[in-house]
C-alpha cells in the first residue's frame, strides 16, 4: 500500500508548488454556516488501482483534472464564441464582451475567410459576414482588435486551413500595438483532419495541410511560446453526430496524426506537445459528458507517456475547451434550450474544463440577440459562483456509475483508435471514408430515435405546442456584403502592388520547396496587406484542392 | 416532350433532351422504343468505352477526375455513367459517386449520369447498355462507366465495356486475394494508383506476375502506376489505354466484345420479356417436381404447344 | 422491369457552408424510402446544381443551408434552373431559417421549406408529393 506516501508525496510537490505561485480563490471555502469544504475528496485507502486510474489532480494520469486545485486556483476561462458582418462591429461586440466579464476573447470568422476566399470571390456569394466576421487584409484585422489590448487578453481563433494567415495578422497587429510576440496568449483552431470528416472548411489535400500545422508548431515554438497552436476538436465530429467514445477516439486519434506528423519533422516533442489544446462537446447526457471528459484526459495522458515517451507532464496534460451542443438546441419554445445550456455547462465544469462558451438560446433560429448571448454568460457566472461545483476538485469522482463510464468510453476509444490505426492511420482512414461512414451511421441512428419518439426532445417529438411566437432575431444586413468589397477595393488602390506581386512570388517559391517554414513569407505578405484570397490562391496552385 | 422534341434535343445536344432520354430508356417508359428505334447504330463506331472498376478507397473516382481532365484538354466529349447499388430493402439508393465529378458540372461536354443497379433481373447490363448508346448518340466519344464494390454489377460492366480498368491501392490485400478469382481475369489494364505510398512497387510486382502472359504475347504493358490525387501517371495511363485498344481493334478483339455484349443483351432481355409468360406457366403448372426438371418440362410443353397451334 | 420506377431527386449544398448531417440524414431517409437520391456534396454553386440536375433528370431537388445564406442561395438555384430550361423542376429547401424569410422564399417560388424540428415523415411526403406535381408525372405521348 503506497497510501500516505503518494498523497503527501503529491501535496509537498504538485499542490504546494501550485498554491505557492497561484494561490486559491479564496483562503478558505465554506459551506453556509462555516463548515470548511474539502478541496479533494478521497477514498480512505488509496490503493494502486486508484493510483492507477485516478491519481491526483495535476499528477499523470489526470483523471482527475490537470492542475492541482483546479477552479479553486482559477476559474475557468468564460469565453463567448462571437463575430459578425464587419470588423467594426465584431470589435464593438468584443468590447461589449469584456465589458460584461468575459475573460477570453473567441473570434468566429465568416466562411469565405474559413475557406481562404476574399469577400469579392465569386464563391463567396451570400456568404460574406453571415455565420463571423470577413476578413480579407490585415486592415481588417486592425479594426477587429482596435482598442482591445492584445497582451493582456487571450484570444481564441477558429480558423483551421488558413489557420498560418490569420495568426500571422494577429501577430503583426499585436505587434502595432507594441504587444511582443512571445507574450500573445491564445489559441487558433488549427486542426484540419477534422474538417474531412466533420466541418467542411478544408481547402488543402491533408499532406500539405499538415506541413502547414507544423511550420506553426515549430515557429511558435521558438517565436510565440505561450500561444496554443491547436485546439484538436472533438466538438464538430460530434456535432456532426458521433457518439461520446466516438468524439474522444477520432480528436486523439487526430492528436496522435499531428505528434508523429511533427515528430517526422524533426520538431522536439516537449517543444510542441505542451502547446496542444483540445476542444470537446459539452451535450446534455450529463453523467455520460462528465465520464468523456475524464476518460479522454486519462487516455491522451497514457499515449502520451507510453506511446511518445513524453516526460513532461505539461506535454501529458489534456487541456480543453469546451462549449454546448449546438446541435441540441431547438427552435421550438427556444427559452427550453437556457436550461439544456445549464445542463451541458455542468458536464463541463464538472468534468474538468479550462474554458467554456454557453450556446445563446435563439442560435437553432440565427444570429444570437446580445440579450441571448448575455444570459449565456451569466449562466456560467452562475455555475461559477452559486452552484458551488467550482469549490472542490472533480466531485464525481467514485461514484461508481461514472468511474464505469470513464473505464468504457476509454475502452471504446482506445479501440476505435486501433481500428483506425489498422486501416493505415487517420489520413488513409478519411481518403477512404473510413472515419465518414463511422460518424454518419451513429448519425443517422441518432436521427431515427428521435424520428421514432424513442429519444425524447422537449417540444419537438414531445410537449409541442403550436402556434408559438418566435422572439426577435439578429440579422446581418445585406449590405455589409458590398461594403466589405469596398473596403477590400480601397485597401488593394492603396498599397504597394509590385510589392506584394513580390511577396506572394516569394510565398510561392517557398510552398514549392517543400522544406521551408511558411511563417516568414506569409508574416511578409500579410504585413505588404496582401489578402487572405491572395495567400490562399499561391497555396492552393502549389497544394492543390480536396474535393471530398 | 415528345419524342420527336427528345429527338431533336438529342441531336442538338441538349442537356435537359438527354437527361429525359436517359430516364425513358432507364425507367422502359412509354417512349423507350420509339427513342431506341431511332439512335444511330453508327454512333457507337467512333466511341470508347472505358469500364473502371475497384475496391472503396483505392482512389477510383479521384483517377476517373485525373482522366476527365485529361480527355477534356484533347477535346473529347465524355459520358461518365456511375453505378451504385439499391437497396434491396426499400429499392431506393444513395448515388454519391457524382461529388468528385462535380468540378464538370458546368462542361456541357461531360454528361454525367447516376445509376442505381435496381437489383434488375436482367443485370445492370440490360438498360446501362441502352444508357451507352444514347450518350454515343449525344456525341460522347469517350464513355467511362464507374462502379463502387464488388458484385454482379461490376461483371455486368465489364461485359459493357471495351476496355476493363481496375484500380487498386497499396493496403488492399485482401481485396486483391478476392479478385484474383474472377474480376483480374477479364481486367485489361491495372492501375495501381497511390503510387507515392509504401508497398505500391510491391502492388506492382504482384500484379505484372498476374498478367505476365498477356503482356509477353503483345509487349503490352498492364500494370500503371498512378498518383491521382496529385494527378501523376495519367497520361502514362491514357496511352496504354488507347495503345491496348488499337491493338484489339486490329485484331478484332474490340469487334468480338462488342458482338458478345450485344449477344447477351439480347439475351437478358429475352428472358426479361419472357418472364411475365414463364412466370405464369410456372404458377399453372404445380407439380412435385424438382424445380430444374419442372422447368424442363416446361419448355418441353410451350414447345409442343405452339406445334399445336396454328399462327 | 420493375414494376414501379423509384423517384429521382438531388440533395445539394449551396454555398459554402460545410455542416452536411442533415442533408446526409434526409438523403439517407428519402432512399430507405425508395427514392433514388443523388447528393452533390457540399460548397456547390446554383449553377452547377442545376446543370447536375438536368443531366440527372430529377423530379425533384432539396437544398440545404445552415449559414443564413438561404435568402440569396435558394432563389440563386431557381433562377439557374430557369436559365437552363428547367424551371419546372420543384425546389425545397431546408435550413435554420426564420419565418418571415420563408414566406420571401415561397413567394420567390420555392415548393416547400423546412426547419430543424421538422419530422422526417413530414420531408419525405412533401419530396414524393413534389416528385408527383412536377413534369415527370406526365405521361409524355
Amino acid at each position: 500500500m503506497t497510501d500516505s506516501n503518494s498523497l503527501s508525496d503529491w501535496q509537498k510537490q504538485e499542490l504546494a508548488s501550485s498554491l505557492s505561485r497561484f494561490p486559491e480563490r479564496k483562503k478558505t471555502f465554506t459551506r453556509h454556516g462555516g463548515e470548511e469544504i474539502q478541496r479533494l475528496a478521497l477514498p480512505e485507502e488509496i490503493d494502486e488501482e486508484y493510483e492507477r486510474q485516478l491519481g491526483f489532480p495535476g499528477r499523470y494520469p489526470f483523471t482527475r483534472g490537470v492542475q492541482p486545485t483546479m477552479h479553486r486556483g482559477r476559474l475557468w476561462t468564460m469565453r463567448q464564441y462571437a463575430g459578425f458582418s464587419t470588423a467594426a462591429e465584431s470589435n464593438l461586440r468584443y468590447r461589449y464582451l469584456l465589458e460584461q466579464g468575459t475573460t477570453g476573447l473567441s473570434v468566429a470568422f465568416d466562411l469565405p475567410t474559413q475557406i481562404g476566399y476574399d469577400s469579392d470571390d465569386p464563391m463567396a456569394l451570400g456568404e460574406v459576414g453571415k455565420v463571423g466576421v470577413a476578413i480579407d487584409t490585415l486592415a481588417d484585422m486592425e479594426v477587429l482588435f482596435q482598442e482591445i489590448p492584445l497582451g493582456e487578453i487571450s484570444t481564441s481563433m477558429t480558423i483551421n486551413s488558413p489557420a498560418i494567415v490569420l495568426l500571422a495578422m494577429y501577430i503583426v497587429v499585436a505587434e502595432k500595438q507594441g504587444v511582443a510576440t512571445d507574450q500573445l496568449r491564445g489559441t487558433i483552431q488549427n486542426d484540419v483532419l477534422k474538417e474531412y470528416v466533420a466541418r467542411g472548411t478544408y481547402i488543402f489535400p491533408p499532406r500539405p495541410s499538415l506541413r502547414l500545422i507544423t511550420n506553426i508548431f515549430q515557429w511558435c515554438g521558438t517565436h510565440a511560446p505561450l500561444f496554443n497552436t491547436i485546439s484538436i476538436s472533438g466538438y464538430h465530429i460530434r456535432e456532426a453526430g458521433s457518439t461520446a467514445a466516438q468524439e474522444v477516439g477520432l480528436t486523439l486519434a487526430n492528436g496522435i496524426t499531428y505528434v508523429q506528423t511533427a515528430l517526422d519533422a524533426g520538431l522536439e516533442l516537449d517543444q510542441f506537445a505542451r502547446r496542444l489544446a483540445f476542444f470537446f462537446n459539452a451535450s446534455s447526457n450529463l453523467l455520460e459528458e462528465v465520464a468523456k471528459f475524464r476518460a479522454a484526459r486519462r487516455l491522451w495522458a497514457r499515449i502520451m507517456k507510453n506511446r511518445f515517451e513524453a516526460r513532461n507532464p505539461a506535454s501529458q496534460m489534456l487541456r480543453f475547451h469546451s462549449q454546448t451542443a449546438g446541435s441540441s438546441l431547438t427552435a421550438q419554445q427556444v427559452d427550453n434550450n437556457i436550461v439544456r445550456v445549464t445542463i451541458q455547462a455542468l458536464a463541463a465544469v464538472l468534468g474538468g474544463t479550462q474554458s467554456l462558451h454557453t450556446n445563446s438560446r435563439d442560435e437553432a433560429l440565427g444570429l444570437p440577440t446580445e440579450d441571448s448571448v448575455r444570459t449565456a454568460l451569466r449562466t456560467q457566472q452562475i455555475i461559477a459562483h452559486e452552484s458551488g461545483i467550482a469549490e472542490t476538485i472533480d466531485p464525481l469522482a467514485g461514484s461508481y456509475y461514472i468511474e464505469q463510464l470513464t473505464d468504457q468510453i476509454e475502452l471504446e476509444a482506445e479501440e476505435l483508435i486501433a481500428t483506425i490505426e489498422e486501416a493505415g492511420g487517420v489520413v488513409a482512414a478519411i481518403e477512404n471514408g473510413l472515419i465518414q461512414r463511422r460518424i454518419e451511421e451513429s448519425a443517422y441512428q441518432y436521427q431515427l430515435e428521435v424520428e421514432q419518439g424513442e429519444r425524447v426532445i422537449v417540444g419537438v417529438n414531445k410537449f409541442q405546442e403550436s402556434a408559438e411566437e418566435r422572439p426577435p432575431l439578429h440579422r446581418v444586413d445585406p449590405a455589409v456584403e458590398d461594403e466589405q468589397v469596398g473596403r477590400l477595393a480601397a485597401v488593394r488602390a492603396g498599397r504597394d502592388n509590385v510589392e506584394v506581386d513580390r511577396l506572394l512570388a516569394e510565398l510561392k517559391m517557398a510552398a514549392q520547396s517543400g522544406e521551408d517554414n511558411l511563417m516568414e513569407p506569409i508574416l511578409a505578405a500579410v504585413r505588404a496587406y496582401a489578402s487572405l484570397g491572395e495567400i490562399c490562391l499561391v497555396l492552393r496552385e502549389v497544394f492543390g484542392e480536396y474535393r471530398d | 416532350m415528345k419524342t420527336d422534341e427528345l429527338l431533336t434535343g438529342l441531336r442538338n445536344r441538349d442537356p435537359r433532351a438527354i437527361g429525359r432520354i436517359i430516364s425513358q430508356v432507364e425507367n422502359n417508359g412509354p417512349q423507350c422504343r420509339a427513342i431506341l428505334a431511332a439512335l444511330d447504330p453508327a454512333a457507337m463506331d467512333s466511341t470508347l468505352v472505358l469500364g473502371i472498376t475497384g475496391p472503396p478507397g483505392a482512389g477510383k473516382s479521384t483517377l476517373t477526375g485525373c482522366l476527365i481532365r485529361h480527355l477534356r484538354g484533347q477535346g473529347s466529349r465524355l459520358g461518365i455513367i456511375a453505378v451504385d447499388p439499391s437497396s434491396p430493402i426499400s429499392g431506393g439508393a444513395l448515388l454519391g459517386d457524382r461529388i468528385r465529378i462535380m468540378d464538370h458540372a458546368l462542361d456541357p461536354d461531360v454528361i454525367v449520369r447516376s445509376m442505381a443497379s435496381r437489383g434488375r433481373l436482367g443485370g445492370l447490363c440490360a438498360t446501362a447498355g441502352a444508357v451507352v448508346r444514347v450518350l454515343a448518340a449525344a456525341g460522347c466519344e469517350v464513355i467511362l462507366i464507374e462502379t463502387v464494390g464488388v458484385g454482379q454489377s461490376e461483371m455486368d460492366i465489364v461485359r459493357l465495356a471495351d476496355l476493363t480498368l481496375m484500380v487498386m491501392a497499396p493496403g488492399f490485400g485482401d481485396d486483391i486475394q478476392a479478385m484474383k478469382a474472377g474480376l483480374l481475369e477479364v481486367t485489361d489494364l491495372l492501375v495501381a494508383n497511390k503510387g507515392d505510398q509504401p508497398g505500391s512497387e510491391a502492388l506492382c510486382l504482384e500484379m505484372s506476375a498476374a498478367f505476365r502472359d498477356r503482356s509477353r504475347a503483345d509487349g503490352i504493358e498492364r500494370v500503371i502506376q498512378t498518383v491521382a490525387a496529385q494527378n501523376k501517371g495519367t497520361s502514362t495511363l491514357m496511352n496504354q489505354i488507347n495503345t491496348l485498344n488499337a491493338r484489339h481493334l486490329e485484331i478484332g478483339i474490340r469487334a468480338t466484345r462488342r458482338q458478345q455484349s450485344q449477344e447477351i443483351e439480347t439475351l437478358d432481355w429475352c428472358l426479361e420479356l419472357l418472364r411475365p409468360q414463364l412466370l405464369a406457366a410456372i404458377r399453372g403448372h404445380e407439380q412435385p417436381l424438382d424445380p430444374r426438371l419442372r422447368a424442363e418440362q416446361l419448355i418441353t410443353d410451350r414447345d409442343h404447344d405452339r406445334q399445336q397451334q396454328p399462327q | 422491369m420493375s414494376t414501379t420506377t423509384p423517384h429521382r431527386v438531388l440533395i445539394a449544398k449551396p454555398g459554402l457552408d460545410g455542416h452536411d448531417r442533415g442533408a446526409k440524414f434526409i438523403a439517407r431517409a428519402l432512399r430507405d424510402h425508395g427514392f433514388e437520391v443523388i447528393y452533390t456534396g457540399i460548397r456547390r454553386s446554383p449553377e452547377e446544381i442545376a446543370a447536375a440536375a438536368i443531366q440527372e433528370d430529377v423530379a425533384a431537388i432539396g437544398l440545404s443551408s445552415l449559414s443564413g445564406a438561404h435568402l440569396r442561395l435558394f432563389p440563386a438555384v431557381l433562377t439557374a434552373l430557369k436559365n437552363q430550361g428547367a424551371g419546372d423542376i420543384p425546389v425545397l429547401g431546408g435550413g435554420v431559417i426564420p419565418d418571415e424569410d420563408i414566406k420571401t422564399l415561397l413567394a420567390a417560388g420555392l415548393h416547400a421549406i423546412f426547419t430543424p424540428g421538422t419530422p422526417a415523415a413530414t420531408i419525405i411526403e412533401a419530396f414524393r408529393a413534389a416528385c408527383q406535381t412536377g413534369s415527370h408525372s406526365d405521361s409524355d405521348d
